[in-house]
């Protein structure tokens, strides 16, 4: 019985969470940058250690009025006096802080998503000791220089590939006294391309990767590079990729087209039948990648995407892209 | 980019940040342990001392069962050399036994916290003792030192200077607070519970008895005894007597005061021209309230002895601030009961014979009790006496010797003689203690009345008049009661130091410094559940209630945040002006279909509109230019971003 009548409150909360969300911390979905924290979306708090120092302040007075000392009641007030104004001074460390995106580098699903925030000073002022704690990862500590400006890394694990938010972003101070913490929640509108975490001692491409439509891969050639098989001891040494050996992985023999021109094909469908989704997607980011290194030519099929065979930098990122948003909405 | 590094509570506390922890508490202790008993004292400061050298040179801190057992130890130690754990001294004692031993276990910033509040609560015990401006000042130096350590805790690794100066601007930002607390938080007239014995330590000042030499003791110390405020001029300084304690019984050698009932009115007529002032008496932890002679009203919450002596029904442990009106002219008791005349007659049997018979020979040939006395002022006034404060050590027949032997003494030897040769011829008399004379300070035109000014005399009963103050130390030395006991003492007496006629020259600073330390007190530490009703009826808040007093603080207090927050936001106003400016400029253009893309900087956006309106590239580049310059560039002057907004206001779309 009473497991089901705790379900109607649930949705209850989750809108009365929502509501304050939106209302008291001003957060409907990711905001674009920039974003200045105004007065109206700066909390203020005591911490433990500000009620430690309300209790204390209790305490003298009490003892003041008891021993009807007072210079006590002075010491007591001055205390108060100076509890008052370190709520203004972390408000004050706080508010108006500027805040920018920079450019997250895409990672490696596994790896550590950085977002990099800009945080801009234009008061005459030091800001110190801002804290930025993201909802999933390591909090950061940062400076701010009067009228300057300071980039903290937002170290985040990334966890899945495809896009990744850094979430709702906690910007908190209990500068300078540590007795009120000021604090306030951003959800920058920022995101992070995550790869397909390359599969571990993936296969080496096959020669027979060759695409569907004819274009035959050479007989072992030695003009265009095609392709990586496995080691032969009757392999020449000169077409050995010593490159990838030199990183520990097994001999590889690299296979040139004869003439025809011809690229790798990686390809989506020619995969064992028995590996998932993800599976595959890891495979072909490790072949990519070892195409990358191998200074080939290669074009990359799924489902959805055909990348026409090329070589350099910018065509690795469009295939771990391609790769990454496998399946994805593109609205995303 | 910048170094990610751990802010919880729970991180480590640097051996920099130790070190300002460990100097201010060094500065709030200090003070605090050369007056805790030795056993406790020093091994106090050995633990300080070993805090300060394990941090010094990075030693590794006691593990947790060492601490342990001195906590163990410092608390048995307390107890036992208190006798108690509980009250002011012990408590004192055992916070400053924890603090050394909390910078023995500074491990979390958390531990560095609470040794901060430590150190904030055991300024409080600062003041216990003293609290002249020299020890306020201290205090407050206290807590900047203090929170300056709090800084270095919050952040590690600030430049010192940088620090000492926040610190000092937020004690600074403080003080206004400070003030609106202090005037109007609704004083309470303490204790709250009973105060354990030790909450007041013995201070100097007169007693209940009287022995010779008691009231010499006194003469040495220049401490403060009361301050009076006469409302009209102050009487003549030989008409400054004091009422303090009367004493009538005599054992041979020590006065002492007899019980006393208490009046229910004053027992006395008005007579001559009334004296108007106010006394501000020092705590001096007994009961006595003192006045001229004779007092013509009893302060609230005193009463009056049959004696005519004022007692505050408590003992006064705190400065007493009392309104008082005195007949100098007036003479009571002409109707005392017989009981209390013949109390004034006894003395012990079988003493001083030699002094019994001198007193019965005035008595022979005496007219009558006047004469007597004229006998026994004019015998003072012949005879070789000497107004010393160095007399000779007197044997069993005190009085005899005093009168017939070393002949040396100070005012209680006169009064005492005195009235024991009135008993011995059959007059009634008593000795009053008290203060006699006063200095007024010409800076603030308070009288000072110190200890030094103690004094006593004697009291006779003659018929028909009553009581009347006789004083036999005027008979040997006048320059006493007419210019006060520094005019009166031979050259190489003891004196206070201030008191000495060759500092003379040093007077008027004197002077100067007293008046500041009694403004102090009359404003600052007098500062009282009655000074605070004072000071609400001077400023038209007659039957002011703790509503309206609370009304008006809490408006202060918001007067004051609203400044602050203001000064919080300062610097935003003049920013956002020249953002919403911006704004304003993208908002006219939209009506064109150039608003400005949000990724887009001025320099881009000029061009653009440019680009798509020929006719406005002109003002469009010079505010993107000026806008560029306030935002990103320097030395736009003060008034450069007044000057653009009024340029994006004047800026029209159409010529």
């Amino acid at each position: 019985m009473t497991p089901t009548l705790a379900l109607p409150a649930a949705p209850a909360l989750a809108r009365l969470r929502d509501f304050v969300d939106r209302w008291l911390f001003r957060l409907a979905g990711p905001e674009p940058a920039p974003i200045v924290l105004g007065q109206r979306r700066v909390f203020v708090l005591p911490t433990r250690a500000g009620l430690a120092f309300a209790a204390t302040i209790v305490t003298l007075l009490i003892g003041s009025i008891n021993y009807g000392l007072s210079l006590g009641y002075a010491l007591t007030f001055l205390l108060a006096g100076l509890g008052v104004v370190s709520i203004l001074h972390a408000f004050r460390n706080l508010v108006h802080l500027g805040i920018e995106y920079g450019r997250c580098d895409p990672v490696f699903c596994g790896g550590v998503a950085r977002f990099p925030l800009v945080l801009s000073n234009r008061r005459a002022q030091a800001r110190i000791a801002l804290v930025l704690t993201p909802a999933v990862g390591e909090p950061a500590v940062v400076d701010v220089a009067g009228g300057a400006s300071a980039v903290v890394a937002l170290a985040v694990p990334a966890r899945r590939r495809g896009w990744q938010r850094p979430g709702r972003i906690r910007i908190e101070t209990t500068f300078p006294l540590g007795l009120v913490r000021a604090w306030s929640v951003i959800e920058p509108d920022m995101r992070c391309l995550v790869w397909p975490s390359p599969e571990r001692n993936a296969p080496p491409i096959e020669a027979g990767q060759a695409p569907s439509d004819g274009t035959s891969a050479g007989a072992g050639g030695s003009d265009d590079f095609s392709g990586l098989r496995g080691h032969r001891p009757s392999d020449s040494p000169r077409h050995v990729a010593w490159k990838s050996a030199a990183r520990g992985a097994a001999l590889l023999t690299k296979l040139f087209a004869g003439g025809g021109g011809d690229t790798v094909w990686l390809d989506w469908d020619r995969l064992d039948a028995g590996l998932s989704a993800e599976a595959r997607l890891s495979r072909l980011a490790a072949q990519v990648l070892r195409a990358r290194d191998g200074g080939v030519r290669f074009g990359l099929r799924i489902p959805g995407v055909v990348l026409a065979p090329q070589s350099g930098a910018a065509h690795v990122e469009a295939c771990l892209k391609a790769l990454a948003l496998h399946g994805e909405s593109p609205a995303r | 980019m910048a170094n990610p590094r751990r802010a919880e509570p729970g991180a480590c506390v640097s051996p920099r940040q130790a070190i300002w922890l460990l100097a201010a508490s060094a500065a709030v202790v200090a003070p605090l342990i050369v007056k805790l008993p030795a056993v406790i004292g020093v091994p106090s400061g050995i633990l300080f001392v070993y805090a300060a050298w394990l941090w010094a040179r990075g030693g590794r801190l006691p593990p947790p069962w060492l601490l342990a057992i001195l906590v163990a130890v410092a608390t048995a130690a307390i107890a036992i050399a208190y006798r108690s754990a509980f009250g002011r001294e012990p408590g004192v004692a055992m916070l400053l036994a924890f603090l050394a031993l909390k910078l023995l276990e500074l491990r979390t910033r958390r531990d560095g916290f609470t040794v901060a509040l430590l150190c904030y609560f055991l300024l409080l015990a600062l003041l216990f003792d003293r609290q002249g401006p020299g020890v306020a000042a201290y205090a407050v130096a206290g807590v900047v030192l203090v929170t300056a350590a709090v800084l270095q805790i919050a952040r590690d690794g600030q430049p010192a200077r940088a620090t000492i100066e926040r610190a000092l601007v937020m004690t600074a930002q403080a003080v206004p607070f400070m003030l609106v607390f202090f005037v109007l938080f609704p004083r309470v007239q303490g204790p709250l519970w009973g105060l354990p014995k030790d909450a007041f330590s013995a201070m100097s000042g007169l007693s209940d008895t009287m022995t010779p030499g008691s009231i010499g003791e006194l003469s040495l110390s220049g401490a403060l005894a009361f301050r009076v405020k006469f409302a009209g001029a102050p009487p003549a300084q030989r008409d400054l007597y004091w009422r303090g304690p009367v004493l009538t019984r005599f054992d041979g050698r020590t006065w002492r005061a007899a019980r006393s009932t208490p009046h229910d009115r004053i027992p006395w007529e008005p007579a001559g021209k009334a004296v108007e002032y106010v006394v501000t008496l020092e705590p001096h932890n007994q009961r006595w309230l003192f006045a001229l002679e004779l007092p013509g009203l009893v302060p609230e919450a005193a009463v009056m002895t049959s004696e005519f002596q004022l007692l505050a029904r408590t003992p006064v442990h705190q400065r007493a601030l009392y309104p008082m009106r005195s007949w100098l002219e007036a003479s009571a008791g002409a109707a005392e009961p017989e009981a209390t005349l013949g109390e004034a007659r006894r003395l012990p049997a079988r003493s001083n014979p030699r002094s019994r018979m001198l007193a019965s020979r005035w008595r022979a040939t005496a007219a009558d009790d006047s004469g007597v006395i004229a006998q026994a002022l004019a015998h003072f006034r012949r005879e070789p006496f000497v107004y010393t404060l160095t007399p000779p050590v007197l044997g069993k027949e005190a009085i005899d010797e005093f009168l017939f032997g070393t002949r040396r003494g100070f005012c209680e030897h006169y009064a005492g003689a005195f009235v024991f040769l009135m008993r011995a011829a059959g007059v009634p008399a008593r000795v009053v203690t008290g203060y006699q004379g006063g200095e007024i300070n010409p800076v603030d035109s308070y009288l000072v009345v110190r200890q030094s000014d103690a004094h006593a005399w004697a009291e006779v009963w003659l018929a028909g008049r009553g009581w009347t103050r006789i004083d036999p130390t005027a008979a040997v030395a006048p320059s006493r009661i007419e210019r006060g006991i520094a005019a009166a003492l031979p050259a190489g007496d003891p004196l206070p130091f201030l008191m000495r006629s060759e500092l003379d020259w040093l007077r008027p600073l004197r002077f100067r410094w007293e008046a500041m330390g009694n403004a102090w007190d009359q404003w600052v530490i007098g500062y009282t559940a009655a000074r605070q009703r004072e000071l609400f009826g001077r400023l038209g808040m007659q039957d002011a209630d703790w509503r309206a007093i609370g009304g008006a603080m809490g408006a202060l207090l918001a007067v004051m945040l609203s400044a602050f927050g203001a000064w919080a936001l300062h610097e935003h106003a003049r920013q956002d002006a020249v953002a919403g400016a911006w704004s304003a400029f993208s908002r006219k253009m939209s009506r064109l279909g150039l608003a400005r893309r949000p990724h887009e900087g001025p320099t881009d956006y000029a061009r653009r509109i440019g680009a798509a309106a020929p006719r406005l590239a002109g003002p469009a580049a010079e505010l993107a230019g000026l806008y560029a310059q306030l935002r990103y560039g320097r030395g736009a002057g003060p008034g450069g971003s007044r000057e653009f907004v009024r340029r994006v206001r004047s800026f029209r779309l159409r010529p």
